[in-house]
């Protein structure tokens, strides 16, 4: 066994830990967050779609990095938003979660207003012809077709933001990319094996995604 | 389902008064909260001097602010990603054809490889090839960083093109293969002269985006590697005029969105000819695979 894989020197698993735990987190609130959005975008009220809009096609148009190390210097640093303080590390970690949240969500607003526009308009009138208002035709009657639609688009989308945490170690949230950084500098003669571990790692994080995700979709789509 | 823009409504009812009002006091609730979070950033910002003219003044008023940091940044910017580009289209077509073969010993090495090149983040392989560089090539430490983020896009790229070439050949009506084998072409022929020059309109829109991806994927190198691209360009303003951090991460961001939707704007234009052009099969790849 190569030397930099002894876990006392490199603690690979911790490592992958803190990358796994950012990747659910931020899942979770860019998937709640890009509902919200999708919801905003095809609401009945201008401001709204318009707000949107706006924010789907600003956002997603900066560049990760510069949303997390935003996050970083001009939130947290300059603005002293600390979000729930503790150590430095667990803000970082939570700053990280919160911009990789806010920029994935702009991919599922749009993942979902396409699967949005997929669910037959008959569902939508069928919905309003018993007298059901927007809300109850979203949440009811489209929101719940659109998802089982989109399952595939949006195994791609987290599966991008698992890669996408990477960027969190623009301000030192020690996630896998971090600690690599850390191990190809010092292990100068066994670079490419360091890669390697690294992104066998991140084929072991996103296959499954892939697979169990592919599984779910063929299971709940609707059939037509 | 069509969407609310344009057409009547689907998911709700055509407003009458009642309803009418109703949207109008949800549409002053959300002016409200956008307000009062407006108001607090900017209460905030106060109390911490970034709203201060200084701060925001030499982005108007300096001219070295732009000739010194954002230009040369933004050039940089420009010039690793049409870097990437060019170089990241040339092995893609290749992967891609590849992954189209017909024999089996050339497709499915090819689409493992293909599928460890998009499986692996951007920045890992931005970091190994700074570091083999540094090890096993004799470049100059200054240019490095950008050796480095070019061939990091590069390698990802390039298997999100090969993606995109073989759906571009797979979105052709099966019409065009059928009548290139009945005048008698081969497999090579068929792809070279038939398929590929109609994939190639096909795939545009999607090879547009997909340099979206790659511009914002050049502010990488910026942080981890001190490319001295447009985000880099932060920390150096910031520390030569007053602390302005809030001003500069704005006006980057802003120039970055500003270069994303030119680009977004051209996709959807080659995408809309595409779709409508005289001499095209109407087939259009718009998807991209990744989209970090």
């Amino acid at each position: 066994m190569p030397g930099f894989l002894d876990p006392e020197r490199y603690d690979l698993l911790a490592a992958f830990g803190v990358t796994v735990r950012l990747a659910l987190w931020s899942a979770a609130g860019a998937l709640v967050w890009g509902t919200v959005l999708a919801a905003l975008r095809v609401s009945p009220v201008p401001l709204m779609r318009t707000f949107g809009t706006v924010y789907v096609n600003v956002v997603r148009n900066i560049p990760l990095a510069v949303i997390i190390v935003g996050m970083s210097l001009g939130l947290h640093q300059t603005m002293g938003v600390a979000l729930g303080g503790g150590t430095a590390k667990d803000t970082g970690f939570r700053l990280a979660a919160l911009g990789l949240a806010g920029y994935t969500a702009t991919f599922v607003c749009e993942s979902l207003r396409s699967g949005i526009n997929s669910v037959p308009v008959g569902q939508a009138e069928a919905a309003r012809a018993l007298g059901l208002g927007f809300r109850q035709v979203l949440t009811l009657v489209v929101l719940p077709q659109a998802f089982r639609t989109v399952v595939t688009p949006l195994a791609t989308v987290l599966m991008s933001l698992t890669k996408n945490t990477t960027v969190a170690s623009t301000i030192g949230v020690a996630e896998a990319s971090l600690l690599m950084k850390e191990m190809i500098e010092n292990e100068s003669d066994a670079i490419f094996a360091v890669f390697a571990v690294f992104a066998l790692g991140f084929v072991c994080l996103t296959l499954p995604t892939a697979l169990v995700l592919g599984r779910v979709s063929r299971r709940v789509a609707v059939r037509r | 389902m069509s969407a609310p823009y344009g057409g009547p409504p689907v998911l709700y009812d055509e407003p009458g008064p009642r309803a009418r009002r109703r949207h109008r006091l949800a549409g002053l609730a959300f002016l409200a909260v956008l307000a009062l979070a407006a108001w607090w950033v900017l209460e905030t910002m106060g109390e911490r001097h970034q709203l201060d003219a200084e701060k925001w003044r030499p982005f108007v008023e300096d001219a070295r602010v732009w000739t010194a940091f954002l230009l040369p940044g933004l050039r940089t910017t420009v010039e690793a990603a049409a870097l990437a580009t060019v170089l990241a289209l040339p092995l893609g077509a290749l992967l891609g054809v590849a992954l189209l073969a017909e024999r089996r010993w050339i497709r499915a090495p090819t689409a493992a490889l293909v599928d460890l090149g998009r499986a692996v983040p951007v920045l890992m392989l931005m970091l190994l090839c700074n570091e083999a560089y540094a090890q096993l090539r004799d470049i100059d430490p200054d240019s490095r960083p950008l050796y480095a983020v070019v061939t990091g896009l590069v390698i990802f790229n390039g298997a999100v093109v090969a993606e995109i070439f073989r759906a571009g050949v797979l979105a052709l009506p099966s019409g065009q293969r059928d009548a290139a084998r009945a005048v008698g072409m081969r497999g090579t022929q068929t792809m070279a002269y038939v398929l590929l020059p109609q994939a190639v309109t096909a795939m545009l829109p999607a090879l547009t985006s997909q340099m979206v991806v790659i511009v914002k994927d050049t502010a990488l190198g910026g942080e981890m590697l001190a490319f001295g691209e447009l985000l880099h360009q932060v920390r150096l303003i910031s520390a030569n005029y007053g602390a302005n951090t809030i001003a500069c991460l704005t006006v980057v961001a802003l120039l970055f969105v500003a270069l994303n939707l030119l680009l977004t704007t051209l996709a959807a234009r080659i995408e809309s000819r595409a779709r409508h052009g005289r001499k095209s099969t109407g087939a259009v790849v718009t998807r991209t695979p990744d989209q970090t």
